[in-house]
């Protein structure tokens, strides 16, 4: 758990980050977006002290984050940039094996760690190994880059802008990886991003920032249906916003007993997606297959409703 | 199956044509050096005769220069080289032609030494004419082109140098050369010689070692202390401008007072002129390229890394050698090839304020126009800047795989 009482950082008088406080819970995703120059990647910096705090205090499993020299503490934090950061001079075991050598392991024990987290995101280890990352796609540097964060098994992640160098396809499987990744482990992640969409796609809950303030702070359903502001709502965008709230919700959510005709839609699905097949298709309802059986239908009725403003 | 091999056969049968095709027409660089080299052979002598170690030469054409048979066996294989240059032959080839007819060359001239002055003669000089320095040139240049066409790695551009040097060390000592002038010059100053090539060395490499220590350590402070960085690099730059006649001059003063007034300053050879005004210049004129090599190297790394090395717990001393200092340290040993390149070469200028050095038989030779002495002087130190770049050359690369290997992809 992270508590965030008040902190704020000033810059020759001007407020970067001006009296923010939140809680991210333990195992949660809390996504921030803003606009360049809101304060996100301040505040993310000040979590493991990159930036000392003008005032306010930063409490990380109850304790406060100035008690351990902030290179000890850093060296408990998963850190992971835009760009990467990756060591050019050093092969990508050398690069993820980082924290843990500076931890003091054995070799035997980092080795083990190294092509364990290798084989996570789907990197053959004896192929990678010795690689040096110039010799890496911008979507491998990428992985191999989280990869390094996650290295001494952190408690906490933290991400700023992990994505942001990569092209749309293999963003979304990275934004895929990244979500299975937290749930396998339960890290508590918080991740500074630009784009609404990827804090909606990632975040259990959402912090919108403007120029240092804190404007809203919630799952993202309320921050659809109910933004705080005005700037909140333009962040959003009114175009589309139907079909996202449609988004975070799985058909599991509203299958019903009954029987439908045509290609069956799978529980997991989105209802977006599900509504999106019922309108291209002409079908009034779609079967909902859980591991390859049929187990009951979804109407477009529902679905149409769900997109609804929330009351 | 007859059709399709028939078909096979052709194909291979065009596939050779087109290979014979491509690789037909004369090599251009090549074509370029066998007419320098044909140039120098025509116009040039191969020998200079003097009857004694002043007087004007007489110059002497390869057919004369050496007994009847020897000197067309010399011309044969100048020739049969020249062909192999000529066409389009494989690097290898060229590089094992080149390195042969270069010793032939050198054999040639010593031979040449010793047919044209008979033993009992003492004061007749034999020196190398302009077609041997010609000829050589254009092998030379030939030699080092193969070398680049084979992408020989760094290692192996080493082995080549030591090679090199070894076979000129053969040649030295196996007395072939003994009745060459510019050995009849260093027989008369052996000792000194030997002396003045460790003054030479010392005062290259010597104050190269201080600009290093001295430089290094600053310019990591310039990059550090933004602020000081302008200042610092402007100072040094309008140093390097000054002409190095005058900081000699400029260094008089301050010298000969230093070794007048401090105890024990001109017990070490400190004094207004001497060894020390040129070390000191030597290490003034190194002093930018150190410190602006340090802070680009550091410059080059990227922040990213050095942001990652950071937010994963590195101390700032972890940073400074585990990532700093590697990633800068091929821009920094850059800096010192340039340091050491250019230092062997200015160091020759300490001859003229009794600095010694090479440099005091470059002086010498010119003050009594015995050109023989010059050379004594000046081929050393050519050798020793051209061995210097190669081998710094190759450390460099040796230290920087990855912008090598990110080239060659």
């Amino acid at each position: 758990m992270i508590e965030i009482n008040g902190i704020t950082k000033a810059y020759d008088g001007i407020r970067a980050v001006d009296d923010v406080s939140l809680t991210v819970e333990s195992g949660e995703i809390v996504t921030v977006v803003g606009t360049s120059g809101s304060g996100k990647t301040t505040l993310l910096r000040m979590i493991n002290r990159l930036v000392e705090p003008t005032a306010g205090a930063i409490l990380i499993d109850g304790r406060d984050n100035r008690d351990l020299p902030g290179h000890e503490l850093r060296r408990a934090i998963g850190y992971a940039i835009q760009g990467y950061g990756l060591f050019p001079h050093r092969t990508v075991a050398e690069n993820i094996a980082t924290v843990p050598k500076l931890l003091g392991w054995d070799r035997r024990r980092i080795d083990t760690r190294v092509d364990e987290l290798l084989s996570l995101f789907r990197l053959e280890p004896a192929q990678f190994r010795a690689r040096m990352p110039h010799e890496l796609s911008g979507g491998q540097q990428q992985r191999i880059g989280v990869a390094r964060a996650l290295a001494a098994e952190p408690a906490v992640l933290l991400m700023d802008e992990p994505f942001g160098a990569l092209d749309p396809i293999i963003r979304g499987k990275a934004q895929d990886d990244l979500i299975e990744i937290q749930r396998q482990f339960s890290t508590t992640i918080v991740l500074v991003t630009h784009g609404m969409e990827e804090a909606i796609r990632l975040g259990d809950r959402i912090a919108v920032m403007d120029k240092g303030r804190l404007l809203q702070f919630t799952t993202p359903a309320e921050i659809i249906a109910h933004p705080a502001s005005d700037f909140v709502a333009d962040l959003v965008g009114s175009a589309d916003r139907a079909f996202r709230l449609l988004s975070l919700s799985p058909v599991d959510d509203l299958a019903e007993p009954g029987d439908a005709q045509g290609e069956p839609i799978d529980a997991s699905a989105s209802l977006k997606d599900a509504l999106s097949e019922a309108l291209w298709s002409g079908r009034a309802a779609l079967p909902v297959a859980r591991h390859g059986a049929i187990v009951g239908r979804v109407t477009r009725e529902s679905l149409i409703a769900k997109a609804g403003r929330p009351q | 199956m007859a059709g399709s091999d028939l078909a096979e056969e052709m194909s291979g049968h065009t596939d050779t044509e087109f290979q014979v095709n491509r690789r037909s027409g004369p090599d251009r660089l090549g074509a370029l050096l066998v007419a320098i080299a044909a140039a120098g052979l025509v116009f040039q002598p191969f020998s200079l005769f003097r009857a004694n170690r002043i007087v004007a030469a007489k110059p002497v054409w390869l057919l004369s220069a050496l007994p009847p048979l020897e000197a067309w066996l010399v011309l044969a294989v100048v020739i049969a080289a020249s062909a192999i240059l000529l066409l389009r032959t494989r690097p290898a080839l060229r590089l094992i032609v080149c390195a042969l007819t270069l010793a032939v060359l050198a054999l040639a001239v010593g031979r040449s030494g010793v047919f044209l002055t008979p033993p009992p003669n003492s004061y007749a000089r034999v020196a190398p004419g302009g077609s041997f320095w010609i000829v050589t040139f254009a092998f030379s240049i030939a030699l080092a082109d193969a070398s680049v066409r084979l992408r020989m790695s760094p290692l192996g551009r080493l082995a080549l140098l030591a090679l090199t040097g070894g076979a000129l060390w053969l040649l030295l000592w196996s007395g072939a050369w003994d009745s060459l002038s510019i050995l009849r010059e260093y027989a008369n100053r052996a000792d000194v010689f030997w002396r003045e090539a460790r003054v030479h060395l010392l005062l290259a490499v010597g104050s190269l070692a201080v600009a290093a220590v001295v430089g290094i350590p600053l310019g990591i402070l310039c990059f550090q202390v933004r602020s000081i960085r302008a200042t610092l690099l402007n100072s040094l730059n309008i140093l390097q401008t000054i002409p190095s006649m005058a900081l000699f001059g400029l260094l008089i003063a301050p010298l000969a007072w230093i070794g007048a007034h401090v105890p024990g300053a001109s017990a070490i050879g400190i004094a207004g002129i001497g060894i020390a005004p040129a070390f000191v210049a030597l290490f003034a004129y190194s002093l930018l390229p150190m410190v602006s090599n340090t802070v680009a190297g550091l410059q080059s790394v990227p922040r990213e890394a050095r942001d990652a090395a950071r937010g994963m717990g590195m101390t700032t001393w972890q940073r400074f050698f585990e990532v700093d200092m590697p990633l800068a340290f091929p821009v920094v040993l850059t800096g010192i090839r340039i340091v050491l390149v250019q230092n062997l070469g200015l160091a020759v200028l300490a001859g003229l304020i009794g600095g010694g050095g090479f440099g005091t038989f470059v002086f010498q030779g010119i003050s009594q126009t015995a050109t023989d002495l010059v050379l004594l002087g000046a081929l050393p130190t050519v050798a020793l800047a051209f061995a210097a770049a190669i081998m710094l050359d190759a450390l460099v690369e040796i230290a920087n795989p990855v912008s090598v290997r990110s080239a060659e992809a």
